[in-house]
């Protein structure tokens, strides 16, 4: 069951389009990554499903259903700028956003209670946002954003200006969240976060999705069959099935080589010819890094 | 409609709750009675501790035989003027009125000497007082009786009575309408402008605080901006009534405290104790019981209402497209226009002639009529105007809010751009 369906989601504006024909599908209780460089229409898709701009063409389908005001409740939104009434106290901000996504009073002051307990920050209450420190003030935007219990939680750059620290708890706060069932949506070019915790992602790039998908398929699809061979002693292959892409002196005259298979042979036969070649002492597939495909995509132009 | 209310809710409890609400709300009612008060105060002070001062007179007419004036203690020179001048360059009094030998018809040459400049009070005093002594001795002259002058004399105070169609008759005091209408158009005037920017500000707050999109995935756009436009109406409501509260209760107390009855009371007394002001007060009595208090306060209300949600939807817009106050300047203008001109016609003819066509178009016209039907309404305006004002009025705050909704919605997700009308025009033309 997919949790969000994109389907051919289109949005002009007067001189360029921002989103063309964009269809993702969100599995339930996935961490995706929605990826793609500054500019490529992914802020823009994240408010067309958050209902705040309409899209010119497309549906869009949250559990099955068409998008409609009553999700705004199921849907939890961090955006990538952060803001809070700067003179509301935390505890009436809180109160207020919960009751504005369709939480009652008590409903909201109950689970305000827990996070609180839980981020252990009651003596906030009080407080105004201008007197809370940066992080602190990320910590009750993060807390807001989850407190109706949403089964569809938006992060746009959840991590940009969290301190290691924080940024730790938030992300076992993600986790945690998706253990309950929520599935998450991660907006970022931060490729660490991605190779870390997303297990589906999507990479858009002018306007248009490029590619999508889990991210073990992903990373599969664009293996180079290149291997690293970590050897002592200098070798060569057979240069109709065996390409050296790459060498470099590692200590103590080892030395680490990469060879690309051209040809239909694998990876054992890869190490046969090997034995007789040098002394291996490492040996592994060289699998793209989420930055490299993103980089190769982006640069490359679309190969979709 | 529940969201809304949470952010009306929520707006009204941010203004209300803030120090600056509570100071200037308790504070503002009681500046004005405070500075009427140290103003009475100063000048009943002043009135006790003034010592009489001399004007020293030379009298070559032989007409003149005053009684003192005032302040000034009358006291006659006797001697030639040059010996006078003399005399007075060396003492510490006041002045030294000399007055020639002069021909009655033609009085010249009447002449004050003093060394500071007497003010043109003190001047006019003087002058009605020789005023006063020529005339008798003209009348002596003539041959004329006080007696047969005085009942020559009639005093005429002309009572406008409006007729009704049905016949009834209403009086009317055209002092009590004009201060209605000026009092009601500038607390309209006032309102709309102090609360109209704080929408603004607002407005810019949320969106130079990134707060916005947060709170626009939550509600339309078009709610946010009707909340927080309503949230503020009822607290430029609830902030007025309580001073007219305030006002009424300190003035009454702050004057009874100074030796003063309570201002209804004392035209009272004036009335049974000077037959003159009689009839006079008994006009603006009148006139004020026949005014229909539910009638007007009703009317106030709406036009109230009205201008402040016509220009605050405006407000609201020019917001929504600036990231600071100071942009906004330049489209706060052309939405301040309408607001001038009906305020300076309010003044310039709209009191003194509340019927004349201009009067009558700019009180339907809706940017103009919450101020200007003000000033007509205390006159009486015909049912037929009346209505087309209104519901010009209401269609009007329909439409702006309807054009400020368009720009509003493209306006608060908008940062650093560069914004001209323009921009504006095409935020409108966008297609949601």
């Amino acid at each position: 069951m997919n949790q969000l369906v994109v389907e051919h989601v289109t949005k002009r504006y007067a001189n360029h389009t921002a989103l063309d024909d964009v269809s993702l599908s969100v599995p339930d209780q996935s961490i995706y990554g929605l990826l793609g460089p500054n500019g490529a229409g992914k802020t823009t898709l994240i408010r067309i499903i958050n209902q705040i701009i309409d899209a010119n063409e497309g549906t869009i389908l949250i559990n099955g259903e068409k998008l409609s005001p009553h999700h705004i409740g199921q849907i939890g939104y961090l955006p990538e700028e952060r803001g809070l009434y700067k003179k509301l106290k935390v505890g009436d901000q809180l109160i207020y956003l919960a009751r504005l996504r369709g939480l009652s009073k008590n409903d909201a002051l109950i689970r305000i209670k827990y996070w609180i307990e839980k981020f252990e920050i009651k003596d906030w209450w009080d407080k105004k946002v201008e007197d809370l420190s940066k992080g602190m003030a990320q910590k009750i935007q993060f807390i807001s954003t989850v407190l109706h219990e949403p089964k569809l939680i938006i992060l746009d750059e959840p991590f940009s200006g969290f301190d290691p620290v924080n940024a730790n708890l938030i992300r076992d706060e993600i986790l945690e969240l998706r253990e309950k069932g929520s599935t998450i949506i991660f907006s970022t070019h931060r490729m660490e976060t991605v190779e870390e915790l997303c297990d589906h992602i999507a990479l858009i790039n002018k306007s248009k999705k490029i590619l999508e998908g889990a991210k073990k398929e992903v990373k599969a699809k664009y293996r180079t069959n290149t291997y690293m061979v970590e050897h002592k002693g200098i070798f060569s292959l057979d240069s109709e099935h065996y390409e050296h892409t790459g060498h470099r002196d590692l200590d103590d005259g080892y030395m680490e080589t990469q060879v690309r298979i051209k040809s239909d042979r694998n990876a054992n036969q890869l190490i046969q010819d090997l034995v007789g070649a040098t002394e291996i002492h490492g040996f592994k597939e060289k699998i793209p890094s989420m930055n490299e495909i993103f980089i190769l995509l982006v640069n490359g132009g679309s190969d979709e | 409609m529940n969201k809304i209310f949470l952010i009306i809710q929520r707006e009204f409890l941010n203004r209300v709750q803030k120090k600056s609400f509570l100071i200037a709300t308790i504070l503002l009612p009681l500046i004005f009675p405070t500075i009427i008060a140290v103003m009475v105060y100063v000048a009943k002070q002043q009135e006790k501790g003034a010592k009489s001062e001399v004007i020293h007179f030379v009298d070559e007419s032989g007409l003149f035989n005053p009684d003192d004036i005032k302040r000034y203690e009358l006291r006659r020179f006797n001697g030639n003027i040059e010996d006078a001048k003399i005399a007075f360059s060396n003492s510490d009094d006041f002045g030294l009125l000399h007055i020639p030998k002069i021909n009655l018809s033609d009085p010249s040459g009447i002449a004050l000497y003093t060394k500071v400049n007497p003010s043109p009070n003190d001047i006019s005093d003087l002058e009605s007082k020789i005023e006063s002594q020529i005339k008798e001795a003209k009348m002596i002259k003539f041959n004329i009786d006080q007696r047969i002058l005085d009942s020559l004399k009639t005093d005429i105070s002309i009572r406008s009575i409006n007729l009704s169609e049905s016949g009834q008759e209403k009086s009317s005091d055209s002092n009590v309408l004009f201060g209605i209408g000026m009092i009601g158009g500038i607390l309209i005037y006032i309102f709309i402008f102090v609360y109209g920017a704080q929408i603004m500000q607002g407005v810019i707050e949320e969106k130079t605080s990134k707060v916005v999109e947060v709170i626009v995935s939550s509600v339309r756009p078009f709610q946010l901006m009707l909340g927080k436009i309503l949230g503020l109406a009822s607290v430029g409501l609830l902030q007025f009534l309580i001073w007219i509260v305030l006002i009424t209760s300190v003035s009454s107390l702050v004057l009874g405290y100074l030796g003063f009855d309570m201002p209804q009371q004392e035209m009272m007394n004036q009335m049974t104790t000077q037959p003159g002001y009689n009839s006079d007060f008994m006009d603006v009595m009148q006139t004020v019981n026949e005014i229909p208090v539910f009638y007007m306060v009703s009317i106030f209300i709406f036009y109230f209402l009205g201008g402040y949600l016509l220009y605050g939807a405006l407000f609201a817009a020019v917001g929504s497209a600036v990231d600071s106050p100071a942009e906004a300047q330049q489209f706060i203008f052309p939405i301040t226009i309408p607001m001038l001109i009906s305020y300076f016609a309010l003044f310039t003819f709209i009191l003194d002639n509340p019927h004349s066509s201009i009067s009558i178009w700019l009180s339907i016209i809706p940017f103009t009529s919450p101020i200007a039907m003000m000033g007509r309404i205390g006159f009486g305006v015909p049912p037929i105007q009346l209505i087309a004002s209104m519901l010009c009025l209401i269609g009007g705050f329909i439409f702006t809010t309807w054009v400020a909704s368009r720009i509003y919605r493209i306006g608060i997700l908008m940062h650093g751009s560069k914004v001209s009308y323009k921009v504006l025009f095409k935020w409108f033309m966008m297609k949601s």
